[in-house]
């Protein structure tokens, strides 16, 4: 019962540290740079969003297996399998709740008036000084709400975990793994469990979520409350 | 002394003007879409031009011929913006001393100068308040102060006026009139106001659609203008 819960907020984490890392650069990029095929990268990254996660875990299990580009020269070069571990459970579970890190964080970005940068500039503030200093701190709101959901997306993940980690206990079984082989053999009890667990787990993200944003809300301003509201999704 | 010379096309419209300004109130005057922001743009180093130089007291900031472009944070150019661009999540005084190198701060937490200078434009006790806090006259006043808190070299003000009431604007023109003749730097004032142009120039340049039209030579400066009115 506690193996599956410690191995889902494992690899939740890991997955939201990856998104973290690469959504925030990718998400920074589309909201300000326009290019050529612009429409087409965005589909692509909101595109594990709409489609089933076997489909997703069919591609990741094509590209880490053995005789997968990503896998081969893995299993070459450094003589690491990825597949049926549970970085494997990882990935799968980064790339189906990256679009909602991508999302949210690109909404926050470009909620982010281009203004208050310019001015940090001609205070004399380097790049890097502005974005953690204006940027970053203006649109955390949104970048929580996207790791509070993309978090609860990962805990949550099944479909593409199964085909490219298995269901392996105590090396790649997460809880909705856990529940679906309970009920098949017929052990309600652990189920229902498991079931209560991870709606109390994921609940708590959202509720506490919500709680933060209005708090926030409500520290920074008093008087008038339109500008900040527009930078909450 | 600040010498431009700017040419840049947009769609439908292309700046081209050139001026030299050493010191005192210079106000760009004319409709909106002349051109004017974008000239503080360019001098700010927000934006570049298509060609033309820019330099400020001998120091090249542009120059499209010697392929010199100073980034706008090595400028030391203040700017004071329409919507004043206050950071909405720091209170006054982190507005206000953002500019300050952070060797300054080190020891009392900021310097005598930020101190004297939030008296100087009266907003000392609003120092703890967020931008959300305050009125439009406070913000204009905070926004002064924290361009002119990196000591900078020319002042550049886009329409800070124009979103106040009329007592408000009176005084805040005289106060900037003052504060002008107190930090002896020039201030590049924009606005589309004729009344408000002609309480603060010294000298005076009209746009229109880009272009330069009349250069009015300190013809006001001599027709009596005091801080007395």
């Amino acid at each position: 019962m506690l193996e599956p819960i410690l191995l889902s907020l494992k690899v939740a984490v890991a997955a939201v540290a990856v998104d973290f890392f690469f959504g925030l650069g990718i998400a920074r990029t589309m909201a300000r740079k326009e290019f050529r095929g612009k429409n087409v990268v965005e589909s692509l990254i909101i595109l594990p969003m709409v489609l089933p996660p076997t489909v997703l875990g069919y591609g990741l299990l094509i590209l880490l297996g053995k005789r997968g580009p990503i896998g081969r020269f893995l299993l070459e070069t450094f003589d690491v399998q990825l597949v049926f571990t549970w970085w494997a459970a990882v990935i799968a579970s980064a790339v189906v709740s990256f679009p909602l890190m991508y999302q949210s964080a690109k909404a926050a970005f470009a909620g982010v008036d281009v203004s208050l940068e310019a001015a940090a500039r001609t205070l004399g503030a380097k790049e890097l000084r502005i974005f953690l200093t204006i940027t970053l701190p203006l649109a955390w709101p949104g970048i929580l709400a996207g790791l509070v959901l993309s978090f609860a997306r990962a805990l949550g993940e099944f479909g593409a975990t199964l085909m490219v980690a298995g269901n392996i206990p105590g090396k790649t079984q997460t809880i909705p793994l856990a529940i679906y082989f309970a009920v098949e053999s017929g052990d309600t009890d652990a189920a229902r469990n498991l079931v209560l667990v991870i709606t109390l787990l994921s609940f708590a993200a959202v509720f506490w979520l919500n709680w933060w944003s209005r708090k926030k809300l409500h520290v920074w301003k008093k008087g008038d409350s339109s500008r900040a509201e527009s930078e909450y999704p | 002394m600040l010498k431009v010379n700017i040419h840049k096309v947009f769609p439908g419209i292309t700046i081209d003007v050139s001026f030299e300004f050493g010191r005192g109130f210079l106000v760009l005057f004319g409709p909106s879409g002349s051109g004017k922001s974008t000239i503080l743009n360019c001098i700010s180093g927000l934006q570049q031009p298509d060609r033309g130089s820019i330099s400020l007291n001998g120091k090249g900031f542009f120059s499209s011929s010697d392929k010199i472009a100073i980034p706008a944070r090595s400028r030391r150019i203040g700017y004071v913006f329409q919507d004043y661009a206050l950071f909405p999540h720091m209170t006054v005084k982190d507005n206000v001393m953002y500019g300050i190198p952070d060797r300054c701060k080190k020891g009392k937490g900021y310097r005598v100068g930020a101190l004297d200078l939030m008296q100087m434009l009266k907003i000392e006790q609003l120092q703890d308040r967020y931008p959300g806090q305050l009125s439009g006259g406070e913000k204009q006043r905070v926004a002064v102060a924290r361009a002119l808190m990196v000591e900078p070299d020319l002042l550049l003000l886009d329409e800070p006026l124009s979103a106040l009431d009329h007592t408000n604007r009176k005084n805040l023109q005289i106060e900037l009139k003052q504060l002008q003749q107190a930090w002896n730097i020039p201030f590049v004032f924009v606005t589309h106001s004729r009344r408000e142009m002609h309480m603060l120039a010294d000298e005076i340049i009209f746009l229109e659609r880009g272009k330069k039209q009349t250069y009015v030579f300190p013809a006001v400066r001599s027709s009596g203008l005091n801080l007395a009115y």
